[in-house]
């Protein structure tokens, strides 16, 4: 799932509430309403490219992780089931950056360590970045609980949706769900793209996609773009110290 | 390999690399390579997704509605458009062009 762009984050912070807490109710609010939205999209997308209602659902309850989701129905449209291994592969690579919201999230979480295994599967991109965006940790422990469980509520009542719809409608090509899934994938990298570093990575990404369509199996070229981010992560080329410490602690 | 498998597999993954960040020593990931190495596999994965998304179709490269749609979202995106509305416009101009007959 997507990383929300400023907005809502923004409003909570320059907000006079009284309140802590109902400022991070609203923003859990408004972010989980904009993320369900975009359910139905993946549901449909993934019928589309051949789950079935079932498949497509338990996606969206155990997996639940936008970005991860859309990349392994991705690689099946493209692949069928023998892309399977890359599917899982390109949908544990992106869930990687779950992995650091995790870290950031377990002190805010708290609590004994059930409460911590409770919330990792409630552990996004959204529910990070409204947690973080609370000015205290009452509300920051608020914001992460109901922008997780509301967005997980929503995204898979709207999963479902999508899906029976997708069903229904069948080519779903011929409704642009295909340049729309496109668009998600930008959406999500847009907020990313704020230093040379990411830039550049994004740009040599895309070339070695473009280049290894033609010649290689469904999945690969998306694999072998992650190569580059791992050469560079490593090196730090394009990146200053300072850059690389502030991006660990805000993405 | 069956598409339960790859579903119930993949979940599993991005489920347990969730938990993982629970369990780990904050100090691992908290040092700037493995950090960086995790943000940047982020964007070069995302990157890689727009463009075979855009332009893949059954293994090569094709060039249809999908290029217009998606150039027009990035505008939009660099406008500050919001999230859902820039998917919609995005799915209407493909679904335009491709209704006109162009670019199919």
């Amino acid at each position: 799932m997507r990383r929300r762009s400023s907005s809502p984050r923004s409003r909570c912070v320059e907000t006079s509430s009284p309140s802590d807490t109902s400022a991070a109710v609203r923003a859990s609010i408004s972010v989980a309403l904009a993320v369900s939205a975009y359910g139905i999209s993946f549901g449909a997308l993934a019928v589309a490219s051949g789950l079935d209602v079932w498949q497509t659902c338990v996606l969206s309850l155990l997996m639940f992780s936008g970005g991860s989701q859309f990349a392994l129905i991705g690689v099946l449209a493209s692949g069928g089931a023998a892309a399977g291994p890359a599917a899982i592969a390109g949908a544990a690579l992106l869930g990687l950056r779950n992995t650091l919201y995790s870290v950031r999230m377990a002190p805010i979480v708290g609590g004994p360590g059930w409460r911590r295994m409770l919330a990792a599967p409630f552990t996004i991109d959204e529910s990070t970045a409204v947690a973080t965006a609370q000015p205290t940790l009452r509300g920051q422990r608020l914001g992460f609980w109901a922008s997780g469980i509301g967005i997980y509520v929503g995204w898979n009542l709207t999963t479902l949706l999508g899906a029976l719809l997708g069903d229904l409608v069948g080519d779903v090509r011929q409704y642009g769900l295909d340049a729309a899934a496109a668009a998600a994938f930008l959406g999500l990298l847009w907020p990313r793209l704020r230093t040379l570093q990411p830039v550049a990575v994004a740009i040599a990404s895309a070339a070695v996609a473009a280049v290894l369509i033609p010649t290689s199996p469904p999945g690969i070229p998306v694999l072998a773009a992650a190569t580059v981010s791992i050469a560079v992560g490593i090196t730090n080329v394009l990146g200053s110290r300072a850059d690389s410490g502030a991006r660990a602690k805000t993405s | 390999m069956t598409v339960w498998q790859t579903v119930l597999l993949g979940s599993v993954a991005v489920l347990a690399l969730k938990v993982v960040g629970y369990l780990v020593p904050p100090s691992l990931m908290e040092r700037p390579t493995p950090a960086r190495v995790a943000n940047l596999t982020t964007v070069a994965l995302l990157a890689a997704l727009v463009v075979t998304q855009t332009v893949e179709r059954g293994g090569d490269l094709v060039l249809d509605a999908r290029v217009p749609a998606v150039v027009l979202s990035g505008i939009l995106f660099a406008f500050r458009v919001p999230f859902v509305v820039v998917i919609v416009v995005a799915a209407l101009v493909a679904a335009g062009l491709r209704l006109l007959g162009w670019m199919n």
